[in-house]
């Protein structure tokens, strides 16, 4: 028997074992053949005179372009927020006690859901003109007219975001359900203990934890969003869509100017994914004992071997 | 004196499911009263009804010589607001089987919110509580872990410190040991006791014998709904006059 107690008397340690690993044969071929079915399809595309890769190269940092991908950004940034913010509130008066409330969420929801964004976006486009004027007043009593042209007020960016942010609303509304249900009931009952409102608990205890639920899907459709946008070029805005559009309707270099939008649709959707990945672990705080690593410091363990102390 | 808490045949039911079935009870301040019982007979519930997390359905009860969740004026009773609710609370601290800690806050955190969110106190001065009631339960040097880093015991040292930050004049304990390893009992425990020493008003449902014998000024047993016998810790464990008080006590002695 050993005594751990005793440190003149390490407990003997038999040798590690060293045996021949067991061969994958089978991996290898694959890889192998993998391998040549991608380098072939690498070589067409480069090789192909159909892509027109010096047009590409042309109009990747042109001027429009990068007007177009500004406002692609702006428009996913503002139907977004409206969405999250909407969402948010549509969760809550979902979740609320007032039949009136959540009955009112639930049609919301209901309508918004169930028809296609694409005519949506047609309907704000085209409500302007079907109506003759915009005043603010009194329910069904006086009211002070805001304007004759309602143009003036849905332009093409406004019907846009509205068409995409409501929509949008419709869906975070139940992510956000369901964030805001996955946080345990006790945590609410100690908040009240403590004599905190619901509001105040709403805000400061439930709705920080429910965000560990609902960011990792709100990233999804952040990054949905950004393609979605792309629709916003049937009602002629000019994002990075329609600039392309414009572009090869006048070159008629309609393969390269895609593959240009394609690239920055891409280059953007990668830096959302790895900003989503941050902010992930930023509101797993708590979760669990110790955060998983970053990409980076994998990387390190990768190349150097040593364990690294997640921070 | 006014009692702090006060129960005349406090009724609650769940549906058709009649929890309390008339519980008459009278707490004085500085007093510590250990509710016992078997499971399902209602001193959850009723630990519950004091700080208004369940609403009674019959009876009066009162904490501090106000009514629990109304205000009477003439003989028509007012429901209190949510508002009006919440201001109560404050003054009741409640230490839950479970911890409930807030886990995206830090210790520290946990014990500051209420005190800085609720009250509105200046967070200087909330912070020099906080860290002495952190430093009362032991876990000084934990300020800046999350609970999850946290063993259950520590958890729960930490629950009662932040139900202490609040300044309350009545701590009500729903089986805070009963979710805890055995050998992470005692410092729960312990610092209950001091709490009992310095003369808080404590009203804790507990399976801990040992504890309500050694702390307890009272001892209340409840069984079905009702308050079965009540008395001096020595005499209900010793010497227990009926017959579910006996049939309970040999099973968990």
């Amino acid at each position: 028997m050993t005594d751990p107690g005793r440190a003149d008397d390490p407990p003997r340690r038999p040798e590690a074992i060293r045996a021949v690993p067991v061969r994958h044969p089978g991996r290898w071929i694959s890889a192998a053949v993998i391998v040549v079915l991608v380098a072939q399809i690498v070589n067409w595309a480069i090789n192909n005179p159909a892509f027109k890769w010096n047009v590409v190269g042309k109009y990747l940092f042109s001027t429009s372009i990068l007007q177009g991908v500004k406002t692609t950004i702006a428009l996913t940034i503002i139907a977004m927020a409206m969405g999250i913010l909407g969402g948010i509130v549509l969760a809550v008066m979902r979740l609320s006690a007032n039949p009136i409330l959540s009955g009112v969420s639930w049609v919301y929801i209901w309508l918004f859901r169930g028809t296609p964004v694409l005519v949506q976006l047609l309907f704000w486009y085209n409500l302007p003109s079907v109506i003759q004027s915009i005043s603010l007043g009194v329910p069904f009593g006086p009211g002070w007219l805001i304007t004759d042209d309602p143009t003036t007020i849905f332009t093409k960016l406004v019907a846009a975001c509205l068409g995409l942010g409501l929509n949008e609303a419709a869906y975070m509304a139940e992510i956000a359900r369901a964030g805001i249900l996955s946080v345990d009931e006790g945590q609410v009952e100690a908040a009240s203990a403590l004599g905190m409102t619901r509001r105040l608990s709403m805000r400061r205890i439930v709705l920080p934890q429910a965000m560990r639920v609902i960011i990792p899907p709100t990233g999804n459709e952040t990054i949905s969003m950004l393609k979605t946008s792309s629709l916003a070029s049937v009602i002629s805005v000019v994002e990075l869509l329609y600039t392309a559009q414009i572009i090869y309707g006048r070159t008629f270099q309609v393969i390269p100017l895609l593959i240009v939008a394609s690239i920055w649709y891409l280059f953007m959707t990668s830096i959302l994914t790895v900003g989503q990945y941050y902010i992930e672990r930023r509101f797993s705080r708590g979760a669990s004992r110790s955060l998983p690593p970053t990409p980076l410091q994998r990387l390190r363990f990768l190349v150097t071997r040593s364990p690294v102390m997640a921070r | 004196m006014t009692a702090m808490v006060q129960a005349e045949a406090v009724h609650k039911r769940f549906g058709n499911l009649e929890v309390l079935k008339g519980i008459d009870l009278e707490v004085a301040p500085r007093d510590v009263f250990c509710l016992v019982g078997p499971s399902g007979s209602g001193k959850s519930t009723f630990l519950r009804c004091i700080n208004h997390l369940e609403k009674i359905d019959a009876g009066r009860l009162s904490v501090d010589g106000e009514l629990v969740g109304y205000r009477q004026k003439g003989d028509k009773l007012y429901e209190l607001s949510d508002r009006e609710v919440c201001q109560k609370r404050q003054e009741i601290g409640m230490v839950f089987q479970s911890f409930n800690l807030f886990p995206h806050l830090t210790v520290l955190g946990n014990v500051m919110e209420a005190p800085c969110r609720v009250s509105g106190e200046a967070k200087a001065t909330v912070r020099a509580r906080a860290e002495k009631l952190l430093d009362r339960v032991g876990l000084k040097e934990k300020a800046d872990n999350y609970p999850a880093q946290l063993s259950g015991g520590q958890q729960q040292r930490v629950a009662i410190a932040r139900a202490l930050a609040m300044q309350p004049k009545l701590m009500l304990f729903d089986e805070p040991t009963s979710a805890l390893d055995p050998e992470l009992v005692g410092d729960v425990l312990d610092v209950m006791r001091g709490l009992a020493d310095d003369g808080m008003t404590m009203i804790v449902v507990t399976h801990e014998m040992g504890f309500a014998r050694e702390v307890g000024d009272a001892i209340v047993f409840m069984d079905d709904g009702v308050v079965v016998e009540t008395g001096k810790p020595r005499d209900v464990l010793t010497n227990p006059q009926h017959e579910r008080t006996k049939a309970f006590l040999s099973k968990v002695l």
